[in-house]
């Protein structure tokens, strides 16, 4: 783990993403007006919104799954935004989970897990399988390595998702409201693999609904309302004492 | 140490009063519904039976179609007719799932580099399914050979598998098209966010989730292709039917025809079965509705 670790903070001092100006409509719906913001390595940056605020819109854009229509985002000091950049040799530097899991039903749990090392990072079979099998050791679920993800719970098959995204070691993992579709008494062990993630220095932007969740991990959280952010600052700040209006009305209604 | 536990409770179990008044219940039913069953279908069978064998021409039927010494001289040669069929039947399935599945892969490439592509399967797809398939056999048997193309055999048959693998392949397709459009966009999705190309998202994440949504109609679609290489026939090439009909000119006697049909059925009941008890099994619905 020290390993993935140090080459997470390799870049340590200078930013990993920044996004300027981004911008992102579907039709005349402008989803995203003006979005700046920045990751350190080692950082979790959380955002936070209203359904439909455009949370997992920024995150699709980062992966360059939708193109933007303004705006800069730039990924280990290069715009990936450039049309002339290669979008899969980008993706494939970051691990993206999704709310649905998003699993590949007719693979097993470690063909799953293998896939993009195989295909896209040219790890021969028996590597892959190696190290599929101590990434699912990490998510606590080796026994279930030949498993079909339909016969697993929701909780193991997003852990089974986490696995999959950060076993190719992702400069940056992108997590799209990972607890949502899961039963309360699941979100508790998701929750704890991605804290136990980030004290191992991953990187992180995520959004979630878990106001708990964020004041313990996140490093900065960031209010995205009307396609910007409309505050931003240390968990404390912005879940424990919001300043701007928007942001309490947005927190009392989440916790009523 | 757990499985003695399991057993030991299995061992004192007892049925209840109202489970053995049940199961009770649930055996005279099964019993009376098969007895029904049963009596009805000899009612039926023997009515149908009766009523063709009484029928004032079924002498001369009897003669012309169910002669069992015919049947017997011209079995040998409908059955090597048959192995044509068969072979027939092999080549043009291979190459329609070949061709299928490249026109409904085109078919569902986006971008304006791929029009042109997209336009050509659509239009074949359009055109091949809207002629009838006798129409194709004849259109292609006789004009194709005329054409006299270089490098291009001659032989009916080779044009005749022609016409079968492109009318086909164009209904064929479709199912392909279906299959693949079913498969949900998240999962493309996630494999584009692996860093899996376009290609390689369609290769190993959304072609192996359409091919088993599309193997029960495409089993539907064989057993139909079992039958239908008997229409080549019409060109003269020596199958099952073509046999039959040489059989049947020396002397007027058409038991040879009902020979072809039952090794035809011979074929295409045992896949059609399969089909069902497939379809079946994978809580399908749509195959069965042929059959
Ligand atoms: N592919 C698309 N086409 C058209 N509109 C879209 C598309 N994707 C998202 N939208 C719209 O963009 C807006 C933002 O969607 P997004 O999914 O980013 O919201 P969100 O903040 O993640 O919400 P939630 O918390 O409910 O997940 C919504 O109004 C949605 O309808
Ligand atoms: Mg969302």
């Amino acid at each position: 783990m020290s390993e993935r670790a140090s080459s997470l903070s390799g870049a340590s001092g200078t930013e990993l993403l920044r996004l300027s100006g981004v911008r992102k409509s579907f039709g005349d719906h402008v989803v995203l007006r003006e979005v700046d913001l920045t990751i350190e390595p080692g950082q979790c940056v959380v955002l936070i919104g209203a359904s439909g605020s455009g949370k997992s819109t920024l995150l699709r854009c980062v992966n360059l799954l939708e193109v933007v229509d303004d705006g800069v985002i730039t990924f280990e000091g290069r715009d990936i935004t450039d049309p002339q950049v290669d979008g899969d040799e980008v993706r494939s530097r970051m691990g993206m989970v999704f709310q649905a899991y998003n699993l590949f039903p007719h693979l097993d749990v470690i063909g799953n897990v293998t896939l993009a090392l195989r295909l896209v990072h040219g790890v021969e079979a028996r590597e892959a399988r190696s190290r599929g099998l101590a990434m699912l050791d990490r998510v606590g679920l080796s026994e279930k390595a030949l498993a079909r993800p339909d016969d697993l719970s929701g909780g193991q098959q997003q852990r089974v998702a986490i696995a999959r995204a950060l076993v190719a070691n992702p400069r940056l993992m992108l997590l799209d409201e990972v607890t949502s579709a899961l039963d309360p008494e699941l979100v508790g062990e998701v929750l704890d693999l991605l804290t136990e993630l980030k004290g191992e220095g991953v990187t992180m932007l995520l959004n979630t609904h878990e106001m708990g969740f964020a004041r313990d991990v996140a490093d900065q959280v960031c209010f995205l309302h009307d396609g910007r952010i409309h505050e931003r600052g240390s968990p404390d700040q912005v879940i424990g004492d919001p300043q701007e209006e928007r942001t309490r009305a947005f927190l009392s209604r989440i916790r009523a | 140490m757990s499985e003695q536990l399991t057993g030991q409770v299995a061992e004192d179990w007892r049925p209840s009063e109202v489970q053995r008044e049940r199961d009770e219940w649930r055996r005279r039913r099964t019993l009376r519904s098969a007895v029904i069953a049963a009596g009805s279908t000899l009612l039926l069978l023997g009515g149908l039976g009766g009523a063709v064998v009484s029928s004032p021409g079924w002498q001369r039927v009897q003669e012309t179609y169910f002669d069992w010494d015919k049947a017997v001289s011209s079995f040998p040669a409908v059955l090597e007719g048959l192995w044509l069929n068969i072979r027939v039947m092999i080549v043009c399935w291979i190459l329609i799932l070949v061709l299928s599945l490249t026109v409904a892969i085109v078919r569902t490439l986006r971008g304006p580099v791929a029009f042109p592509l997209r336009l050509l399967g659509t239009a074949y797809v359009d055109v091949f399914r809207g002629l009838p398939l006798l129409l194709v056999i004849f259109l292609l048997g006789f004009g194709g050979p005329a054409l006299g193309l270089s490098g291009m055999p001659r032989s009916p048959l080779f044009w005749g598998g022609l016409a079968l693998v492109l009318s086909y392949s164009a209904y064929v397709a479709e199912v392909f098209r279906a299959g693949i459009e079913s498969v949900h966009p998240s999962q493309r999705l996630a494999g584009r966010s692996l860093g899996l190309s376009y290609g390689q998202t369609l290769r190993h994440v959304v072609l192996p989730q359409a091919w088993r949504r599309v193997i029960p109609p495409l089993m539907n679609d064989l057993v139909s292709l079992q039958k239908d290489s008997g229409l080549i026939a019409v060109l003269g090439v020596s199958d099952a039917i073509r046999k039959a009909q040489i059989e049947t000119a020396l002397d007027f006697n058409y038991t040879p025809y009902v020979v072809a049909g039952v090794l035809f059925c011979c074929l295409t009941i045992p896949m059609a079965r399969l089909t069902d008890r497939y379809a079946r099994k994978k809580g399908y619905h749509g195959a069965g509705g042929l059959l």
